[in-house]
């Protein structure tokens, strides 16, 4: 199935959680933080929630910035 | 003599220099900068991680340790309150719950000159999730008010444009806005050199938070340390108090027992 994924498509198996696609991004155990459909998915979570088909997904992280 | 610390919030702090981690060179100058500035607050913006690169790369909390530092999860880039408040609670879910954050809302690319009415905005909303909001703003006194009056833990007025260097423009906006102010006022962009740390200092300011003097100096870390001792100088100075100006001269040695 077909997500947005920071803004650009991206593809993953249907019935992934946020936990397989951390790990498909090789971002597993990595400090970020994830929003779906502009909600917070709190770390706790995200071995329980599917993702669906259309989603809009943000990950993101710090950087350096004044 | 006592420690000479001040509290934001509940929080405890003793270095009055407080260091933005945008554009150094690399990830081991921005470090090295920093060490040397004894900051205990830093700031840091949230952005799109990269997806398909090199995730082995080190991330800048690798380098800027939370366990160390006080990180001050900034909104820089934002325009609006949405996006403000959006970037907040990002940044608090990616610091497993620390709510303390500098909001700034900006106003346009121009200027990066705040957009108050959107500030206002995102600081109400902030206050409801129950953030502790040290607030980037402009020197208007009324509005700073309003601002710490809606529970604002620190105001951060301007001293000049941020990423200028033009220095303190306008002190007699930040001396009323001390003047009224029960929550610490701390200088928030404008810095170009160590003298116009020391001059905020001098002027009374709880602190200075500043990042491209530092990094954009020829020598990053020598200005970090410049900068250290620049931001002691000043409030040593004020806490001296300085004389009193005179018109005339007024000679440093006695006048009794002249030779002729």
């Amino acid at each position: 199935m077909q997500i947005r994924l920071n803004g650009q498509p991206y593809t993953l198996a249907e019935s992934a959680s946020i936990v397989d696609l951390l790990q498909q991004l090789d971002l597993t155990g990595k400090r970020l933080a994830v929003e779906i459909n502009e909600e917070i998915i709190p770390k706790s979570r995200h071995a329980a929630t599917l993702l669906q088909a259309n989603d809009q997904v943000e990950i993101v992280h710090a950087i350096g910035g004044g | 003599m006592n420690p000479d610390t001040f509290k934001i919030g509940q929080r405890e702090f003793s270095s009055r220099l407080l260091v933005g981690t945008g554009k150094y060179k690399d990830l081991q100058e921005t470090a090295a900068a920093i060490e040397m500035t004894g900051a205990e607050i830093v700031t840091f913006a949230v952005r799109r991680t990269n997806i398909g690169q090199n995730q082995d790369e080190p991330n800048l909390l690798d380098v800027i340790s939370p366990d160390r530092y006080t990180l001050l999860p900034n909104t820089a880039g934002c325009y609006n309150a949405k996006d403000s408040v959006r970037t907040c609670l990002l940044a608090r879910e990616l610091l497993d719950g620390h709510n303390l954050v500098k909001l700034e809302v900006l106003g346009d690319q121009k200027t990066l000159y705040p957009n108050m009415r959107e500030t206002l905005i995102a600081t109400e909303q902030l206050m409801a999730e129950g953030f502790e909001v040290m607030v980037y703003c402009n020197d208007d006194p009324i509005a700073a008010k309003e601002l710490e009056d809606m529970g604002c833990v620190a105001i951060m007025p301007l001293g000049s444009l941020i990423g200028s260097g033009l220095g303190i423009l306008n002190p007699h906006n930040i001396r009323l806005i001390m003047e009224e102010a029960k929550v610490p006022v701390l200088v928030d962009a404008g810095v170009g050199t160590a003298s116009d740390a020391a001059f905020a200092m001098e002027m009374g300011c709880t602190g200075v938070l500043m990042n491209t003097a530092i990094a954009h100096a020829n020598n990053p870390v020598l200005m970090a340390s410049a900068m250290k001792k620049a931001i002691q100088a000043g409030r040593e100075a004020f806490l001296a108090g300085r004389m009193t100006k005179k018109a005339y001269a007024s000679a440093s040695s006695p006048l009794e027992g002249l030779i002729n």
